[in-house]
Order: structure tokens, then sequence, then C-alpha cells
């Protein structure tokens, strides 16, 4: 039996992954072509690298089809409800770190908190007679930031990708999304509401509570946790 | 017998006993569009109901109620008064508890009826308590339409008044825009540095989206209008928290509520409202002096109420949502009425979990 540790496929998620457990002893690398998605683990045994997309990596540990997993707080949060009860938090790693944060156009001089959220959306509905849109591919996380807040006559457009342009193009009137350094959005003419981020993400090892675990599992497990804490 | 079957067999008998009252059965279909219900609760069903869709009718729902297509098909071709029950299942998206039913049976009766209000509320109460039969339940009630008078009758600006009447069923909004109207809490400083600008729309930001420069104007000179106004007084305050802090027996609330009055006129026809549906309940036999009432009760769960609300909930099983529950609903059947509306009441009893609290299951 193995310990299946999941990792984003490519990128700078996937490099910084690399450097990371290289850093604590364990070398996980690419294997067979560029186009392959295997991947090899020297310096522990019994650990197998997946090589998963950092999207799919939630459900795969919460359906304990892998025991560890890497992948951003932002996308755990959103696609499992329970994830309290179906993941453990090993490390955050340090790295991916951005936040989900709400934002409008920087021209709306009289909207900064979601206060102000509410009542534009009040009078955009009466005036257009439809409900102000918000673009965001984070739809569990923001309809449950806003109906928190008492936020109404808003909608939930999807948006999976280039959310910042959705305003310019009128297809929406603000945006939830995630943001590092906030630069894409100011080039894009929008701002951050003032109440602070909906949630404050970066990437994060995992581990499964529902995968099975034999005897020799453990062991490889907590070695590997040993050389990583 | 199998499970659904059993439940099946007592949502017919509990039907049964609606009919026998004067109700016509009716059905509504599995999937209802989602447009009406998205326009109804607005995103927050999203998060309570199944969606799914294809690319000729777009968006539809597994239905989360029948009352919507009740009243809808009430609106549409129903004569005057009507009573109608259903039985079926409704379905309910679970996200965060694994221990609560996504599916489940419901037993409805619905009352349409402009002539005494009072009555109907005491029919449908009465009726839906019998119906539950010998079980040991324990009753909640409340009146929406007395905080929204007293709302109504508030010393403050009409713009105010909606603000507050718009969030009346999000209690955390609701509290924070009473507190800003009445001065509890602090002006943001976004907020007074946007109002100390002499000329906030000279700000040379390029003008992106559909919320054009004119709404934005508008919205300014709105808080500029509000800025102006005197805060909402401390009296009023302290009578809108009094009304939200009445939970007593029915027969003592009604006392709290007319002292209350006293200095809040604007209440005064609720509270008769309230008084009419006593004696409508004592004349249906309902023991009122043993009923609870709770003034902010079915403020957070029960979007559409917007009279008299009820739950009836087993005795010392805090784990299970209400056996049965129901209320008032005027201005549903308004904004599904395009145009037209009529007062309408109504209760679902959910067969299975009576069934589990008999010990049948």
């Amino acid at each position: 039996m193995t310990i299946k540790l999941g990792v984003p496929s490519k990128g700078r998620l996937m490099d910084k992954t690399f450097d990371w457990f290289g850093k604590r002893g364990v070398s996980l690398a690419r294997t067979g072509s560029d186009r392959e998605y295997a991947g090899a683990v020297e310096g522990v045994e019994g650990v197998e690298l997946v090589l998963l997309s950092a999207g799919e990596i939630p459900r795969e540990l919460a359906s304990g089809r892998i025991h560890l997993g890497v992948t951003g707080t932002d996308l755990v949060r959103e696609k499992l409800p329970r994830w309290e009860q179906q993941l453990e938090e090993v490390a955050p790693l340090g790295f991916g770190q951005a936040d989900l944060i709400l934002a409008v156009p920087s021209c709306w001089v009289d909207v900064e908190t979601l206060d102000d959220l509410d009542a534009a959306a009040s009078a955009f509905r009466a005036n257009h007679g439809f409900r102000l849109r918000v673009a965001t591919k984070y739809h569990r996380l923001v309809r449950e930031y806003l109906q928190h807040n008492g936020v109404a006559d808003y909608q939930l457009v999807d948006s999976q990708g280039a959310t910042e342009g959705v305003v310019k193009n009128e297809t929406a009137e603000a945006i939830a999304d995630i943001t590092s350094t906030g630069e894409t959005l100011r080039a894009n003419h929008l701002k951050i509401l003032g109440d602070g981020p909906i949630l404050k993400s970066q990437a994060t090892l995992w581990r499964s509570r529902v995968a099975t675990y034999s005897d020799p599992d453990r062991k490889v497990l907590s070695a590997l946790l040993d050389k990583l804490r | 017998m199998p499970k659904k079957a059993k439940i099946r067999a007592r949502g017919a008998e509990i039907r049964a006993i609606f009919e026998a009252a004067g109700a016509n059965p009716v059905e509504a279909s599995l999937l209802q569009p989602a447009e009406v219900l998205l326009d109804l609760y607005g995103e927050d069903i999203r998060g309570r109901a199944y969606v799914t869709s294809d690319a000729l009718r777009g968006e539809q729902m597994l239905r989360p109620d029948f009352t919507v297509p009740v009243v809808q098909m009430h609106m549409e071709h129903g004569a005057e008064p009507a009573r109608y029950t259903y039985a079926g299942e409704v379905f309910r998206r679970q996200e965060d508890d694994p221990t609560k039913p996504n599916e489940y049976a419901q037993v409805g009766y619905e009352v349409f009826d402009r002539e005494n209000p009072g009555a109907a509320d005491a029919e449908v109460f009465a009726l839906i308590q019998r119906a539950l039969g010998t079980l040991e339940l324990r009753a909640a009630t409340g009146d929406m339409g007395i905080l929204k008078a007293a709302v109504a009758g508030l010393d403050t600006t009409d713009r105010r008044k909606n603000a507050l009447m718009r969030h009346i069923w999000r209690p955390r909004r609701f509290r924070a825009l009473l507190d800003r109207f009445s001065g509890r809490s602090p002006v943001p400083a976004s907020r007074a540095a946007l109002l100390t600008n002499p000329n906030p729309m000279a700000h040379g930001k390029p003008q992106i989206g559909l919320r054009s420069q004119a709404e934005i104007s508008e919205r300014i000179e709105a808080l500029r209008e509000d800025a102006k106004a005197p805060p909402i007084s401390d009296g009023q305050v302290a009578l809108i928290e009094a009304i939200l802090s009445v939970r007593e027996k029915l027969p003592f609330a009604l006392e709290r509520l007319r002292d209350i009055a006293v200095d809040m006129p604007a209440i005064t026809e609720a509270v008769y409202c309230l008084k009419d549906r006593i004696e409508a309940l004592k004349e249906q036999g309902v023991d009122v002096d043993a009923l609870e009432f709770e003034a902010s009760y079915g403020r957070t769960s029960m979007e559409y109420y917007d009279g008299f609300v009820f739950g009836l909930y087993a005795e010392g099983r805090p784990d299970l949502p209400p056996v049965a529950t129901g209320g008032r609903y005027d201005a549903l059947t308004r904004v599904l009425g395009q145009g037209r509306e009529i007062p309408a009441v109504g209760g679902v009893i959910r067969p299975g979990l009576l069934l589990e609290l008999e010990g049948a299951l």
C-alpha cells in the first residue's frame, strides 16, 4: 500500500510545492514527457505522487482517493461545506497567498462598504428591473458571506476566468474574486470594498480524514509528516 | 410497508381531513421555473433549492415548497373565496448538516379569503392542530404585522422606513440600519468623507458598467438628505426593542402590546387584529392561554409571511424542525398576482416527522 499525495499538476503552484517539499528532504518531480502527468518521490518510501488540477484536489481528498493534497484554502472552503469533518489542515505552505474580495467600479464613489453595496443594489434593481449582478466562481462562499451580512437584491453570475473584465463588458456590476496584489483590479478600474476580505487563502497541505489507512500506511504517513513538520 | 409508503398514507389521511374541511385538492409540478422563485427569494434560494436546466426552458428548480405554485394557480384562475389542499415531496438542498433530509413530504392547507382575516388565521391554525392528533406539541406563534406597523409608524423619513421594511426579515441588517438611523453607530469614515466632499463626482475615474453617473449622483443626494434628517429618537428605538422582546403567553402578550401601543399608536390597528385573532382562536376551541406569542417569531426563516405566523414543535426535541408551520402571506399574492391581490393564509404538516414522533416509522 502507498500514501497518495496530490499536487497541482502545473505552473507556479506546482514548482513552489516541489520547492517546499524539497527543502524538507522530500524530492518530488514530474517524470516522462512534459505532457504526461506522472511523478516520482524520493527521500521517503511508500509515497506516490499524483498530479492533479488544483481545483480537483479538494474533491479527491474528501472522497479519500488521495491521502494528502496541496491546494488553496479558497478551493477547499468553496467546494467542501463540511471541510473540517473531511480534512485536516497539516501545514500552511507560505505561498499562493490571496484574498477573496468583493470589488466594484472605482467610479462608484458612493460605495465603500457592504452597507453601501446593499443600498446601491436596491436602487439598481428598481432602476434596471433586475438584481445587481456579482460575477464570481466562488458561488457558495460569496452567497454565504452576503447572506450573513444581510445584503439583498443581488444575483451571482458565473465567471470562470477574466472576471475583472466583466464590469466593463457590462455582464456584471461587481465581482468577487481572488487577488494577491490588487493590481489587475486597479488596471480594470475596480476597487475593493472596505469591509475586509471574504476569505484569506494560501496554499496548504491537507490530510484526508476519510481515506483508509492500513498499518503500514500509518507508518509511512508519520515518517513523511515528521520530515515535513 | 416501506417507509415512504407509510408517509404517503399518513399524508393522504391528513389531506382527507383538509378536504373534509372544504379544501379542493390540487397538484403542483416537481419542476418549477427558477425565475419566479429567484425573483421572490433572491440569491439565497440557490443555497436552499436544487437547480437544474435545459436549453428550452432554462433554469428550473426542484419544488422547494407548494405555496408559490398554489398562489400562482389561484391568481390565474381561482374563484373566491378558495381553500386548497395538497400533498407531496419538497426538496431542500442541504450543504452543512448531513442529518437534515433533502427531500420530505408536506401536506398543506391554504385559504384565500377577503372577508375576515382573523377568522381565516384561526381556521388554519385550529385545523392543523386538529389534524396533528393527540401528539404533545408546543405551539409558537407570532405576528409580523405588528413589527411592520411599528416601522411604518416611525417618526422618520420614508426612505429610512423603506430601508428598514426591506430588511425586516434580516434581523442583523435591520439592527445595523436602526443603529445607523438613530445615531447609535458612528458614520463610517468613508461616508463622512463623501458627505464633506463638495464635488465627489469630479473624481477623474472612467465610468464603467451599467450603473450610471446619474444613479451614483442620485444616491449621493439621498445620503446628503439623510445626513440632514434628525435621528430616530431613543424613545422610538426603545419601543421597537420593546415590541421585539415581547415573548409571553398570548393573553399577556396582548396586554404588553396594548401598553406599547399607548406610546406608539401606529401599532393600534395591528394589535386589534391580534385581538380579533385571539377571539377567533377561542371560538375554534383553541386553548389560547397556553399559546406562546413571540413578536420576533418567524423573522429569519419565513420570508414571505407578513402577518400571523406559527410553528408546532415536539416537546423536548429541539433537534427536530417544527412538525407544522404556517402563516399569512398577503404580500406574496400581490407579487405573484400581477396587479391583483387577495389576503391568504396557510400551513403545512410534515407527515414523516409526525410518524417518527408517533413512533410509527
